[in-house]
């Protein structure tokens, strides 16, 4: 479907459709197997400048937006939603000081991150505090012109490989919520440690790693914002990236789509291919249609996102729901088509499938994205 | 300038032009042909189809010119370390046909040092005449000596065509030697006839990947100036103790200067598999279900004394490396015996292969392409057949 | 370093297809592309341009549409790029092709390398790059697979053989054609793409060189293309069929002759 994409767009996305498809693809099964990160594609999407799409040009970005994040983020994915991460990932990481950083912190991180020399992450998630994000542990203890942060995060997408850290941490424990504070973090920092990568069902190629701060001390200077925003920081980045995740989640969906349509047309039993039984045909027509209402529902909203709009919690969750949902249910209907050769290995559509279930579960469980909705609808109809 | 222009009351609408066309420069408006001048390069292909000769190609050509003074055909002999190279011979073979239809000499065209002994021999190979430059600076090819010398040799007498082989050395040197002279060049001509009437040197080759032939003339410059690639022509038969006239000839040192400086010559046979020699080539694509398998193919290579190759397939899933590609992206190959192992047979493959003298296929897919093309075909597994026939060949050649 | 990059706009031939009926081309949805040898043409230049400083100017020869690849060249990294298009110059073989491109490197700046792709896909005669150098009377290294040295006033290359490759120390001004083994070309850059749509195409026609008419186009040509025709389509032979050991034994007997 057209979406009336920019130029610029088009050229964004079709640039990303290359690489995925030229660089990622044949190289996507392997590094599911070796679950090593795969650097050399880093290099190449760093070298096309697809790092800064939406970052503003004065900081060496391309000056576009959220949707245009999406765009490579979803073409990316089709190829591998694991290798895509290292680009989403840090996108994620690098929104807190986007949104929120000083002039300062713009000028000294994001060169950096445009031109995809150094990757990012963001760290909220801890061993106690996931969904109830609000009982996060690490704290951050002033000390003169330093924070000493103390620690354990968890599950943190890109931790070890990326260099640049966004990390939620307690200033004052009393306040509870309101006593948090976001605190841009280097690696090579003294006191923080990484452990070892988690062996996951799927993203494989993604590493996810514990981040240890033993009194690791931060400069003052690297407080985002004020001390108590760290809360706010998080939910604005959150409400952000989603749709991000949602496009994610529609290029794994559409990825395990294609595998299934060109196996639909080429498997013969009795005498035809399956493509013409019309039990395959509408289950493809049900994928097709969700796919398509994802997308279109991504990036209606990474372009509400993108107009400034104050408030985009309940859309940034619908997108985020609605199209990881269909990229589970889309990614288990392909390998039914594929039968056999679904549950096989050595084809590709398996992996779709364990590739899929994270996007219902990070940046916010598909539960608490409910909440999220339920809570904003029922706002909106006490205002009335 | 010339022009070409469609004669619209002759046109009758019949498309021959615009399938012909092979810059698709044609196209119908209104059921008569329009001509896209931004695309056509006059080469007068959809003259030569209209049946209603509805299309006129004007080319001020001038008068011809008088080249009565250039005679003889020419061969120029590619020595590596002082041994002539077989293509030499090939092209000595095919130089005496066209020698013998002009009525005119074979001239062979040695440079080199210390080559008297072998321009001798080049009497046996059909050769009338040698002229011969012998110096210390031509014991290896070097651009600059080289292509002056040649010049030189040209000008002074006179050749009317002059073949060369379209090797590494050959296409640089005679490019160079064509555009000193002002000669029209045709390079990798798979066929070479002679216009008689007009003393014209008639070139054929490929172009488009081999999609379509072009036959060439150069109407109006000497010599006429083509390359052949190896193993296209057959070697000259050997007539043992068949003298030849030796022209030496001597040139002022500065004619062999060179601004480039020839450093090292480093041999790699080991790494480098150069598949366009082998005789006998067996060849694995897709069907071939993975790495493993190309094992087998070594095995019926080895027994048969010839080489591996493969298709892009095979290669890009990292079953086998570069070298060992034939087709458009790959190497071009003649053998005498291609055996293609679960090769399709995409037009990409064909164009690599289709000259080979015998292709047997084998492939699961009794509608694969390839079985058009093949002399033999087997419906069957590669995986089964390949070992089988390296037991028979076993047997038969009692290895 | 002034560079200066030889690029050719070709037909895609991995898309042409032969009709199985009138047996010629199927020229429909054909798009046209960089020669593929020109990407690695492009990319060593661009390298070069990193590794010594300088800039990197692509020329072409053809018709209007060419202009799109030259932007392609310069969403690859090439600063510059100049169309040479002209009725004049249609049917050009290799020797008015090069005399023309020869002409048109004249008009620009001072060089030190030409870099060109060792052949194109639609022609493949590999003339072309040779017939530059010849005309500007510059020294050439064909099928460079890789650039050893190279500083402002002579290169060490290495030249692919039959047998290997020599080593080959050239003084610059030079022209060199490249191989694929030279490098992998990079991914177009979003940057360049952008820089290359807004980019101005120098656009010169036969008045602006300092050519001789003569040596232009069809009349400048000593070669010319008399006959076009589809090569006869190779024909199937005979199926072999029976139990694996039967096939085999009876393929042996066949091919026996072939093989000793």
């Amino acid at each position: 479907m057209d979406y009336l994409l920019t130029e610029s767009q088009i050229m964004i996305r079709d640039l990303a459709r290359k690489i995925a498809q030229e660089k990622i693809k044949p190289v996507a099964a392997q590094y599911d197997e070796s679950e090593e990160f795969a650097w050399p594609i880093m290099k190449v999407l760093a070298e096309s400048d697809l790092f800064g799409v939406y970052l503003p040009e004065q900081y060496g970005g391309l000056g576009g937006g959220i949707l245009d994040m999406c765009l490579v983020t979803e073409e990316l994915s089709r190829a591998c939603g694991g290798i895509a991460l290292g680009y989403a990932g840090t996108g994620l990481g690098t929104l807190p000081i986007l949104l929120h950083g000083s002039e300062e912190q713009k000028k000294k991180y994001l060169p950096d991150i445009a031109s995809g020399k150094r990757l990012a992450a963001f760290c909220i998630t801890e061993a106690e505090a996931g969904s109830d994000a609000g009982s996060i542990k690490t704290t951050a203890r002033k000390e003169g012109n330093k924070y000493i942060l103390n620690g354990t995060k968890q599950w943190i997408t890109n931790a070890g490989e990326a260099e640049i850290y966004t990390v939620i941490a307690l200033t004052d424990k009393a306040k509870g919520v309101r006593g948090a504070s976001a605190f841009i973090v280097e690696k090579g920092t003294k006191g923080m440690e990484f452990g070892k990568k988690e062996k996951k069902m799927g993203i494989r190629a993604s590493a996810t790693r514990e981040v240890i701060f033993t009194d690791c001390e931060v400069p003052a200077e690297n407080l985002i914002s004020r001390e108590g925003m760290g809360f706010i920081v998080a939910m604005k980045t959150l409400d952000t990236s989603r749709p991000g995740v949602a496009a994610q989640a529609v290029g794994i969906a559409q990825g395990a789509l294609d595998c299934a349509l060109d196996y639909s047309r080429t498997r013969v039993q009795f005498g035809a291919p399956i493509s013409s039984f019309q039990a395959i045909q509408h289950m493809l027509a049900d994928m097709g249609t969700q796919v398509e209402a994802a997308r279109a529902l991504a990036y209606s909203v990474a372009r509400l996102v993108d107009s400034g709009a104050k408030s985009v919690s309940k859309e940034s969750a619908m997108a985020k729901l609605f199209a990881s949902d269909v990229a589970m249910k889309v990614a288990v209907d392909a390998v039914q088509i594929m039968g056999g050769y679904g549950y096989m290995r050595d084809y590709p559509a398996e992996k779709f499938m364990r590739d899929a279930k994270i996007t219902q579960i990070y940046e916010g469980t598909n539960q608490i994205q409910r909440n999220v909705i339920a809570a904003n609808m029922i706002k909106e109809t006490l205002k009335k | 300038m010339a022009s070409i222009k469609i004669l619209l009351d002759k046109c009758t609408g019949c498309t021959l032009c615009v399938k012909t066309c092979p810059f698709g420069a044609i196209h119908m408006a209104d059921r008569k042909a329009v001509i896209d001048m931004a695309k056509c390069t006059l080469c007068g292909s959809c003259v030569a189809a209209c049946k209603f000769s509805a299309i006129e190609l004007e080319k001020s050509g001038g008068p011809r010119k008088d080249l009565s003074a250039y005679k003889d055909v020419w061969v120029f002999c590619e020595q590596k370390k002082g041994v002539i190279q077989s293509i030499s011979f090939e092209l000595l073979g095919e130089g005496r046909k066209l020698a013998d239809k002009l009525g005119v000499k074979l001239c062979a065209v040695l440079l080199g040092h210390d080559m008297e002994t072998a321009a001798g021999k080049l009497g046996e190979r059909g050769a009338d005449k040698v002229y011969l430059v012998d110096h210390p600076a031509l014991a290896a090819y070097q651009d600059d000596p080289y292509t002056a010398v040649l010049v030189k040799l040209v000008e002074e007498y006179k050749p009317e065509a002059l073949l060369c082989g379209a090797t590494t050395i050959g296409r640089s040197l005679i490019s160079r030697v064509a555009i000193k002279t002002n000669a029209g060049l045709t390079a990798d001509c798979t066929g070479l006839d002679v216009d008689t009437k007009e003393r014209l040197l008639l070139q054929t080759r490929p172009a488009f990947g081999g999609n379509i032939m072009a036959t060439i003339i150069a109407p109006n410059h000497r010599p006429q100036m083509a390359t052949v690639r190896h193993k296209v022509m057959q070697e000259a038969p050997v007539k043992p103790g068949r003298g030849v006239e030796i022209v030496s000839n001597v040139y002022p040192e500065e004619t062999f200067a060179s601004r480039s400086k020839l450093l090292e010559v480093v041999e790699e046979i080991a790494n480098t598999v150069n598949i366009s020699e082998a005789d006998i080539i067996v060849a694995g694509g897709r069907g071939m279900g993975g790495k493993e398998n190309f094992a087998r193919l070594e095995e019926l290579a080895k027994v048969l004394g010839g080489a591996v190759g493969a298709s892009r397939s095979a290669v890009d899933a990292d079953w086998i490396g570069y070298s060992h590609q034939v087709g458009q992206t790959g190497k071009t190959v003649v053998p005498k015996l291609y055996f293609a192992c679960g090769i399709s047979g995409q037009i990409q493959h064909l164009i690599g292969m289709q000259s080979s003298k015998v292709i047997v296929a084998i492939n699961k897919d009794p509608d694969a392409p390839i079985f058009k093309v093949a002399t033999y075909g087997i419906v069957g597994d590669v995986n089964e057949l390949v070992p089988a026939l390296t037991r028979e060949f076993k047997r038969a050649l009692n290895k | 370093m002034n560079i200066i990059v030889c690029i050719k706009q070709v037909p895609n031939t991995t898309d042409v297809r032969i009709d199985p009926v009138t047996n010629t081309l199927i020229r429909d949805g054909v798009e046209s592309v960089i020669n593929p040898f020109d990407a690695y043409a492009i990319e060593e230049a661009v390298r070069l341009k990193e590794r010594c400083g300088g800039k990197v100017t692509a020329v072409t020869m053809g018709p209007p549409q060419a202009e799109t690849a030259l932007k392609e060249a310069i969403g690859l990294g090439c600063d510059e790029a100049v169309l040479v298009s002209d009725r004049k110059f249609a049917g050009s073989d290799t020797w008015a092709t090069s005399y023309t491109l020869a002409c048109a490197i004249e008009k620009l700046e001072a060089y030190d390398v030409i870099i060109c792709g060792k052949q194109a896909s639609d022609g493949d005669t590999a003339q072309v790059g040779p017939g530059i150098s010849t005309h500007l009377d510059i020294p050439q290294v064909t099928y460079v697979k890789k650039i050893v040295e190279i500083n402002d006033k002579s290169a060490r290359v290495e030249r692919m053989t039959e047998e290997g490759y020599d080593v080959v120390e050239v003084p610059l001004p030079c022209l060199f054609t490249v191989v694929k083994e030279i490098n992998t070309p990079r991914m177009p850059s979003l940057k360049g793409m952008m820089r290359a749509k807004s980019a101005k195409i120098a656009k010169w026609t036969a008045a602006d060189l300092d050519a001789d008419p003569a040596a232009l186009g069809l009349d400048g040509s000593p070669t010319r293309v008399v006959k076009i025709f589809t090569p006869e389509a190779r024909k199937g032979g005979e199926m072999i069929s029976g139990s694996t050991d039967e096939v085999a034994k009876e393929l042996v007997e066949l091919l026996k002759g072939e093989v000793v």
